[in-house]
């Protein structure tokens, strides 16, 4: 079998759930039944070159459907939100490598923002074990919030303005929280904190990362990270196929 | 059916599609797509000497009509390359070319040496690339630069010589009979043409390495012209490459002079390119009356 492949799926549903931020069911099976959370999709935009890779946020393999939640970043993103319930988009996917999942583990996970979504699919999984602490700019900015609720996820959320939630970063909510694990997706200075918390409670740490990328399955190159080896030895690695979730050991933050 | 075999340097291509260097890796992820054998061959990412990391990212981004890319020629080296990557690639069923860069003639000298004792089917020069700053344009964009590096390795190459020309020249038809008479047996063009885009609002180029290599779609027209001044010049075979995305830029690129095709970008936008450019040139053959490919390199009727 095909480890990733092209397919014309379905779209069934399509919403905007917050400013920018659009919410899409794609009926395919065959990508259903070979996802894990924290993989990708390369999603064609007719008379576009470059696919756009968006992050698969919820993965159902009985019903056949995978979840994106995409926030619009360019004119690529601002297209594929103009699709509409009962249309196909032709997706190359599943790809990279996604989070680890030992479900028996307490895990944090930490999310900002449009880094949000690709952590759903592991709450889903996780459910109890889950502890999400997600940040928001202000309380308009917040998504998916009952979504992790539902999956069985003990969720704290945090805004830069204090909106809503609480009013600060999210890793500053982690002091009573235990857990054995951290996996985070996120704006730069909070994979850095989230990267930090772990060590210091001297637990694995796993990040998504993102990079303007081209082919998506690993052949050109073009969407280096900086990464170290067992040495310290620094490389590029790509985040289409060694990741994007890295440990956090490798990642050069 | 249709004949889609093709001929360069001697070598026999299954058909006329080739991918294209630096888009295609050594051929692992694609081949999990479908077999490679459905590629008349498959030009390696340029390989040097010893490992080189590449460029800092950003390496790509999306512009109009194609893409910029500065990959930096990331590779593990041709040793890695001869012990790890060709064995699997070599019992695909595809023919092999070697995509060769370097920083002096020297090191394309010690590579095309340690390539002769393989299973490669052809060496491709590359001294285009305008990603690194010695990565061997410097020799790709004079005629004094192509004649001497082709002649110099040329007597280190036991296999088919093919040079790969830059776009980024006054006169590429004056590169490729330098390349010619240096003893190449085969040119492929075009290399991607060096560009450009800056954020507004950082101000900072998009691209890392601020210039970047221009491909896909937007390419097509600038490669048709340069491989028509080009085919009318030279006697040795044209590869013809750049931005090629359809059959009918195939029959395009075809009948402006070239005997193979390279594909590179368009297998981002549509990995199964591949497949759907062979059905394609094979229906129109059909439709046509084409028995060989050979019929339509250089057919075009100019006014």
């Amino acid at each position: 079998m095909k480890p990733y492949d092209v397919k014309n799926c379905r779209l069934l549903a399509a919403k905007e759930i917050a400013s920018g931020i659009f919410d899409f069911t794609v009926l395919c099976p065959e990508f259903a039944a070979m996802a894990a959370p924290g993989q990708f999709a390369h999603i064609y935009l007719p008379g576009h070159t470059l696919r756009r890779p968006i992050s698969i946020c919820g993965i159902d393999e009985k019903k056949g459907t995978l979840r994106f939640v995409f926030q619009i970043r360019g004119q690529g993103t601002e297209e594929l939100a103009r699709f509409a319930a009962g249309e196909n988009l032709n997706i190359l996917a599943p790809l990279g490598k996604g989070f680890p999942l030992e479900l028996s583990r307490k895990t944090l996970l930490v999310g900002g923002g449009i880094g949000v979504p690709p952590l759903l699919g592991v709450a889903e999984q996780l459910k109890e074990n889950a502890v999400a602490v997600l940040g928001f700019r202000s309380r308009e900015a917040v998504i998916l919030e009952e979504d992790f609720q539902k999956a069985g996820a003990k969720v704290l959320v945090a805004t830069d303005d204090g909106s809503y939630g609480f009013h600060g970063l999210v890793t500053e909510m982690t002091e009573k929280e235990e857990f054995d694990a951290v996996y985070a997706c996120g704006p730069l200075p909070m994979l850095r904190a989230a990267a930090a918390l772990a060590e210091a409670r001297a637990v694995p740490c796993f990040l998504s990362l993102e990079e303007r990328m081209a082919c998506g399955i690993g052949a050109c190159l073009g969407c280096a990270v900086a990464l170290r080896d067992g040495e310290g030895r620094q490389y590029y690695g790509h985040v289409c196929k060694d990741g994007p979730v890295f440990d956090a050991r490798q990642v050069v933050l | 059916m249709a004949e889609l075999k093709v001929k360069v340097a001697g070598i026999e291509f299954e058909n006329p599609l080739i991918a294209a260097s630096g888009t295609f890796g050594f051929g692992k992820e694609y081949g999990e797509l479908y077999p490679l054998s459905v590629l008349g061959g498959v030009s390696c990412k340029g390989i040097t000497i010893r490992e080189r990391p590449g460029n800092p990212p950003p390496r790509v981004t999306e512009v109009p009509g194609g893409m910029l890319n500065a990959v930096g020629l990331q590779n593990p080296g041709v040793d890695h390359f001869i012990r790890e990557d060709l064995p699997w690639l070599s019992r695909q069923g595809t023919r092999i070319i070697a995509n060769v860069a370097g920083n002096a003639p020297e090191d394309y000298c010690e590579t095309v040496e340690k390539l002769n004792d393989t299973c490669i089917d052809m060496v491709e020069l590359n001294i285009s690339c305008p990603n690194v700053k010695q990565g061997g344009v410097q020799f790709g964009t004079t005629v004094e630069g192509v004649y001497g590096i082709t002649g110099e390795v040329r007597k280190h190459c036991a296999k088919p010589l093919m040079v790969k020309l830059s776009p980024n020249v006054t006169d590429i038809s004056e590169m490729a009979v330098a390349a010619e008479s240096a003893g190449a047996d085969a040119i492929s063009m075009i290399n991607t043409l060096t560009g450009m885009r800056i954020d507004i609002h950082s101000r900072r180029p998009v691209i890392r390495n601020n210039t970047g290599g221009y491909s896909g779609p937007g390419l097509l027209p600038i490669a048709l012209r340069m491989v028509w001044q080009t085919f009318q010049k030279v006697k040795i075979p044209i590869v013809g490459l750049g931005g090629i995305s359809t059959w009918q830029d195939a029959v395009e690129m075809l009948l402006a002079g070239a005997t193979a095709l390279q594909i590179g970008t368009v297998l981002f936008t549509n990995p199964y390119a591949p497949l759907e450019i062979c059905e394609g040139l094979a229906s129109y053959m059909e439709k046509n009356g084409v028995k060989s490919l050979k019929e339509l390199t250089g057919g075009v009727r100019p006014w």
